[in-house]
This record gives structure tokens, C-alpha cells and sequence, in this order.
């Protein structure tokens, strides 16, 4: 194993851990296609802020990204409530649109991004490596995206540690978190900026389909087996970690994409997970 | 300019390929998307099309050749899988089943990217162009796919209007389908094969990403403008050949420009269009609606005080003080000084030196509200057995609403009544 497949994987990882937290609350909550749509929608957003911050590594990506990201929720709450349209139906809709917009403008702009139409849908994760953070004293620090994912993982571990109980609150019981004065539409978009800053930063390596993966699978095995949200979290965060890694294996045996062997082992991890349930039941 | 012209007229061979294809993909998927849509499981669409990507790459590694039919075959294996796989995962209550169409919505268009990356990566020559799957190239369509689409059409317009009842109960409610005696389960799995079928060649227009969109905008749009499914599904397809022939025709103007997403951006403008638009559901209609309502209330219930009041003093059309108005009946000051305008311009009250008085045409207006507030009350009293004490609000409501032909019917079951529950007169019709 090179350096390089160690950077690979220590990547996912991170963007699995990233993904891990806001992905059990969407599975908790039926709100898995939010995912969805937000993963799409914040494409037009990534665009927008590279073409006014002209680079890739700024605060203002991340920031317009996941402003893009809260609005799709907006939006779809917007159709739903006054224009009387059903919910999965506003969803795809909405998210459909802002894709398309958002190809659209890469193509209008082609040149200008480094976004093309393969990275968005599938990542590039392989490059990983290359792109190299150097100080000006010529130290090297690893790459950049590795940089960016941790980053962005102890933002998300915050927000976790400061926000639990009003997340926990809202996802389990919002009747009884209304009485205790708790908001439960602040929380909803609380947890929405927690999933779009996830999608923003998966964007890049894993692309927009993937994160999707990312967010519900690790999850959703998990809410096979634990019983309380912590231990939830942690084997979703732990199967996360597992499908980057045996999902790396499977990319280089079959010389295929990285992401789409991630996403292939989060699915046989699941089916594995319900097998087991099934001959194990306790 | 010559361009354009061909292209409108239709001119070059090549571009008529290319337009025809659209239009019947597009098509195609706007009328089985009606379905979707009602059935409420336009997000299954979308995981459906995603899904149909593996089966594609598979058929190429099987066969080795780029035939539209073994990837239509391919396509419609992994996609009704996919299907399969999420109805057995949301009954068993595995999961639930947005998770459910969620994760194999991704696994499924992973494996289909593993397929794909590994043959593009073996060296093989001839798989140039199966990327066309992923984003759509309505551009790279040939003779043999329009072909292909074509005999498709046949068989899903065919079996759309064959089964067209069937369809229509069990979008509507599926439990009474089963008790009338439809065969649900066939019909269900028909339906979901003719989705995937259509699905499958319609990635190749937009792309698996933007394929829900094919399916679920042009049915939304055309939802607004009616109830009947039969003019539903007309509306779809029209709307869908037209964002198809608009689409088609940017990227024809604009080479650099993509063709699925604008068909995707031009179905979702007529779908804004329509929810604003759209009589009786669009937002426009509604509001205006809502605001109507609101007036016609705040004039009745104004009438109504003048009324109330009069009775007290015994003389109905008597001058009332403006304070009295205002101390009677808490009303917002705004809203009946707004109200009081109104009635002034229809000629039912006059400002006559600090007081109101109700005109000969006002005093009609407010006896027949007063009237049906009281039929009401009566009819809540004598058949719902209501106490008196509680009649009152309800009548409130009832007042603002009741017909011509409802207050003759009233009038006739209570026997034409002198008094209310409350035993206060009941005006006489005029």
C-alpha cells in the first residue's frame, strides 16, 4: 500500500465520518430524500462561489454552497405549503431544476471552473493525492481535501456536541419538544445546514449521487441494530469508515471509480447487515 | 439565421432524427409520468432511473456491442430490480421507504459507475459514448434509436390506453381498486413496467440525473389546470413535446449548450407558470379567491350590525352613530372604516352628518343575511338538536355561504318559521 491509497482512503473516511452524523437524523426522520435534493441542488451554489472566489479552498464556497443548500429547503417547503403541491412531488421538482441550472452554468462557463460534468456526478476522489497543500517554508502538509474534510468534520462534531439535545428532541418527539419550548423549524434547518455542509464537502471527491450513499446507507444499517441515537451514530460513523476502505479494495481490483465502489460496498454492507438480522435476531 | 430555419422547418435529415427522438422520449415520459406522479411516487421514478444505469454497462460487457436493444433489455432488468428490491425492503418494514428508494437509488447508480469506469478503464475501443446514459446526447441519437423509440411509443401508448381504467382507479386509490374487482397486482406490475421501459430510453435524452424531472414536471403542470386524468395526460404530453422541442432547439442555436438540462429548465417554467397561473388551483386564483371571501364577509357582517342595531331601537333604517359601530361589534377600526366604504359605493349605507344610515337597497342586503343566519340556527336547533347557546357560531360561518336554493330548502323543512331559537323574528324572504 502507497502513501497515495493511504490519502485515498483516510479521505473517504473523513467524508464518510462527515456524512455519518447528519445521515442518521435524516433516516430518523423520513426525511432521507432531503439528501437527495440537497446534494443536487447545491451544485448551482458550488459554481456561483467559484466563479466569484475564483479558487476552490475559500470559506465563501463553503458558505455559498450551504446557504444553496438551506434555500432548496426553503424552496420545497415554499411549493408544498402554498402552491399546494405534494411533497415528493416539490422535491424532485426543485432539485431537478437547480441540477439542470447547475449544468448549465458549467457548460456556459466551461474553462472557467474546474468542475466538468464527470466530477459532478461521480467524484475524484483518485486525484485526492495530487492536489498538495504546501507552506511557504516548503513544508508539506498532505492534501488539500484531507485538510478540508477534517476541517469540516470537527465543525459537524461540534454542532453535534452543542445542538444535540435540541436535534435529539426534534427527531424523536416534536410534540413534546414544542411544550418545552424547544424550535422545532430551527432544528429542521439546523440539521438541513448540517447535511449541506456534508454535501459540500463530499461534493468534490465523491460526487452528487454518491454523497447520497454516503448519508443514508451507513445509516440506515445502523438503525438496523442500535437501540439509542449515540450508538447509532457511532456504527453508522464506524460502517462509514469500513466501506471506504474494503470499497478502496474493490476499486482497484476491478480498476473502476473509487466512489462508485464506496457507494457498491455501503449496499453489500446493508445486505449483509440484513442477513444477519435475519439469522440472528436478538 | 439559416439554421435556425432549418431547424424549425425541419429541413436536414439529421436534425429531424434528433428532434423526432426528443419529442417522443419526451413525450413518452410525460404520459407515463402522470401516473407517477398521482400515485405520489415520483421519487421512486427518480431512483428508477438511476437504477437503469448498471443494466446498460451490463448489457455492454455481456454482448460487446452497442445495440439499443440489448441496453433497452438491460435497462429494464436492473431497473425493475431496483423496484423489486425497494417494495420487499419498505413491506418487510426493513427500513422506511424513503431510506429505502434513497439507498438504492445510490447503490445501485454506484455499481452502475463501477461498470462503467471499468469498462471505459480496460482499453476497450468500442465503448465511446456510453456516457451518453449519464448526461443524455440528444444529439448522438441514430436512425436505429428513433426506431427503436418509436415501436417503444406504440407499445406504451398501446398499453396506456388499453388499460387506461385500470390505471386511473389504481392511481387513485388502490384499496378500491382491489374491491371492485381489478386485478391490482398485474396492473401494478404493468404500470411499473412500462415506468421502467420508458425510463430506460429516455435517459438518453437527459441523462439518469435529470430523467425524474421528465417524468414528474410535465404531470405537476398539467395537475394545476385540471381534474380529469384523461385531459391530465393530454396536457403532460404537450407540455413534455414542448420543452422537448425547446430544449432541442437551444442546444441547436447554442452548440455549447447542453440539451437535457434546458428540456428540464423549460418544463419547470411552464410548471411555475401553471401553479401561478392555473385557474382554480393556481396561486393567483386562490388568492384573489381568499381575498373575495375576505370582503364579502367583513360587508355581510357590517350589514349585519346595522340590522342588529336597528332591531334594538325598533326603527331598521335609523341614522347610527359612528361610535355605536365601533363599541357594538369588535371590529378592527381599519377593516370597517375599509368595509363602510365599500358599502357606501354599492350604495347600501350614507354618511349623513357623523352617522350611517342603511339605504332601502342596504336594509334588503342585510335582512337576507340576517335571515339565513337565523334559518341556520333554527335548522342547528330542530334536526342536529343543538342547544340554542351553541348555534350561534356555527351560523356565523354558514351565514356568508348559503344559496339561494339552500334557503328556499330551509325555509320549506322548518316550514317557513317567524322566529329563531333565540326568539327573536326571522326576516321574511324578498
Amino acid at each position: 500500500m502507497s502513501i497515495n491509497d493511504f490519502w485515498i482512503i483516510l479521505t473517504a473516511s473523513l467524508v464518510a465520518l462527515c456524512c455519518a452524523i447528519p445521515g442518521c437524523f435524516l433516516v430518523l426522520r423520513r426525511m432521507a430524500m432531503f439528501g437527495d435534493a440537497i446534494s443536487h441542488a447545491v451544485l448551482p451554489g458550488l459554481v456561483v462561489a467559484y466563479l466569484i472566489s475564483g479558487s476552490r479552498a475559500s470559506s465563501v464556497l463553503l458558505l455559498g454552497a450551504a446557504i444553496t443548500g438551506l434555500l432548496v429547503t426553503f424552496i420545497i417547503e415554499f411549493i408544498q405549503k402554498k402552491m399546494r403541491v405534494q411533497n415528493d412531488a416539490a422535491i424532485g421538482i426543485t432539485y431537478t431544476f437547480l441540477f439542470a441550472v447547475g449544468v448549465i452554468l458549467i457548460s456556459l462557463f466551461a474553462g472557467q471552473t474546474d468542475l466538468d460534468q464527470e466530477c459532478v456526478l461521480y467524484g475524484e476522489i483518485a486525484f485526492v493525492p495530487f492536489d498538495t497543500i504546501t507552506l511557504d517554508s516548503g513544508l508539506l502538509l498532505g492534501p488539500r481535501q484531507v485538510w478540508i474534510a477534517g476541517g469540516m468534520l470537527l465543525i459537524l462534531l461540534i454542532i453535534l456536541r452543542i445542538g444535540y439535545r435540541g436535534l435529539y428532541l426534534t427527531t424523536f418527539d416534536a410534540g413534546y419538544a414544542s411544550t418545552l419550548g424547544v424550535s422545532v423549524l430551527l432544528w429542521h434547518y439546523v440539521l438541513m445546514g448540517m447535511v449541506s455542509l456534508a454535501t459540500v464537502v463530499s461534493f468534490e471527491s465523491v460526487g452528487a449521487i454518491m454523497v447520497i450513499a454516503f448519508l443514508v446507507g451507513p445509516a440506515a444499517t445502523a438503525a438496523l441494530f442500535a437501540k439509542r441515537l449515540p450508538w447509532m451514530i457511532a456504527v453508522a460513523a464506524s460502517i462509514g469508515v469500513l466501506s471506504s476502505i474494503f470499497g478502496y479494495i474493490l476499486a482497484v481490483v476491478l480498476n473502476a471509480s473509487v466512489s462508485g465502489s464506496i457507494a457498491v460496498m455501503i449496499g453489500v454492507i446493508f445486505a449483509l447487515a440484513l442477513l444477519i438480522k435475519r439469522f440472528f435476531p436478538s | 439565421m439559416n439554421n435556425l430555419r432549418e431547424f424549425i422547418f425541419l429541413t436536414e435529415p439529421n436534425i429531424i432524427l434528433v428532434v423526432m427522438g426528443t419529442l417522443i422520449l419526451c413525450g413518452m415520459a410525460a404520459l407515463v409520468g402522470c401516473f407517477t406522479f398521482l400515485r405520489k411516487r415520483a421519487l421512486v421514478g427518480d431512483a428508477v432511473s438511476h437504477s437503469v444505469l448498471p443494466g446498460v454497462c451490463l448489457a455492454f460487457i455481456l454482448t460487446g456491442e452497442k445495440n439499443p436493444l440489448y441496453f433497452l433489455f438491460g435497462a429494464i432488468i436492473t431497473g425493475l430490480a431496483s423496484l423489486v428490491i425497494m417494495e420487499w425492503l419498505g413491506r418487510n418494514n426493513k427500513t422506511r421507504p424513503d431510506t429505502a428508494i434513497a439507498l438504492l437509488l445510490s447503490v445501485f447508480f454506484g455499481l452502475g459507475i463501477v461498470l462503467l469506469t471499468s469498462i471505459q478503464h480496460s482499453g476497450n475501443a468500442g465503448q465511446a459514448g456510453l456516457d451518453k446514459f449519464l448526461f443524455g446526447k440528444a444529439a448522438s441519437i441514430t436512425k436505429d434509436d428513433v426506431l427503436l423509440f418509436a415501436i417503444s411509443a406504440i407499445f406504451i401508448i398501446g398499453g396506456i390506453i388499453g388499460f387506461l381504467r385500470g390505471f386511473s382507479v389504481l392511481s387513485f386509490d388502490e384499496n378500491y381498486a382491489q374491491s371492485i374487482g381489478f386485478p391490482v397486482k398485474r396492473l401494478r406490475f404493468l404500470l411499473a413496467f412500462i415506468t421502467v421501459w420508458s425510463v430506460a430510453i429516455g435517459i438518453q435524452a437527459v441523462g439518469v440525473v435529470l430523467m425524474a424531472a421528465l417524468l414528474i414536471t410535465p404531470a405537476l403542470a398539467a395537475r394545476m389546470w385540471t381534474d380529469s386524468i384523461r385531459t391530465m395526460l393530454l396536457i403532460a404530453v404537450f407540455i413534455g413535446l414542448l420543452s422537448g422541442y425547446t430544449g432541442a432547439f437551444i442546444s441547436y442555436a447554442a452548440p455549447a449548450m447542453p440539451t437535457g438540462p434546458w428540456i428540464v429548465v423549460m418544463a419547470t417554467f411552464m410548471a411555475v407558470v401553471s401553479m401561478v397561473f392555473a385557474p382554480k388551483r393556481g396561486y393567483l386564483y386562490r388568492w384573489r379567491e381568499t381575498r373575495n371571501n375576505h370582503r364579502i364577509t367583513l360587508e355581510e357582517n357590517i350589514l349585519k350590525l346595522f340590522y342588529g342595531l336597528g332591531e334594538k331601537t325598533g326603527n331598521p333604517n335609523g341614522a347610527i352613530i359612528k361610535e355605536d359601530l365601533n363599541n357594538a361589534r369588535s371590529f378592527d377600526p381599519s377593516q370597517l372604516s375599509k368595509g363602510l366604504k365599500i358599502l357606501q359605493k354599492k350604495g347600501y349605507v350614507n354618511d349623513v352628518l357623523q352617522t350611517w344610515q342603511l339605504t332601502p337597497e342596504g336594509l334588503i342586503a342585510a335582512q337576507r343575511v340576517v335571515r339565513l343566519h337565523r334559518l341556520w340556527e333554527l335548522y342547528l336547533q330542530k334536526y342536529l338538536h343543538l342547544n340554542p347557546d351553541h348555534v350561534h357560531d356555527d351560523a356565523e360561518a354558514m351565514e356568508h355561504v348559503i344559496t339561494p336554493e339552500i334557503e328556499a330548502q330551509l325555509d320549506a323543512l322548518l316550514g317557513n318559521p317567524q322566529t329563531d331559537p333565540h326568539n327573536t323574528k326571522i326576516p321574511p324572504a324578498i
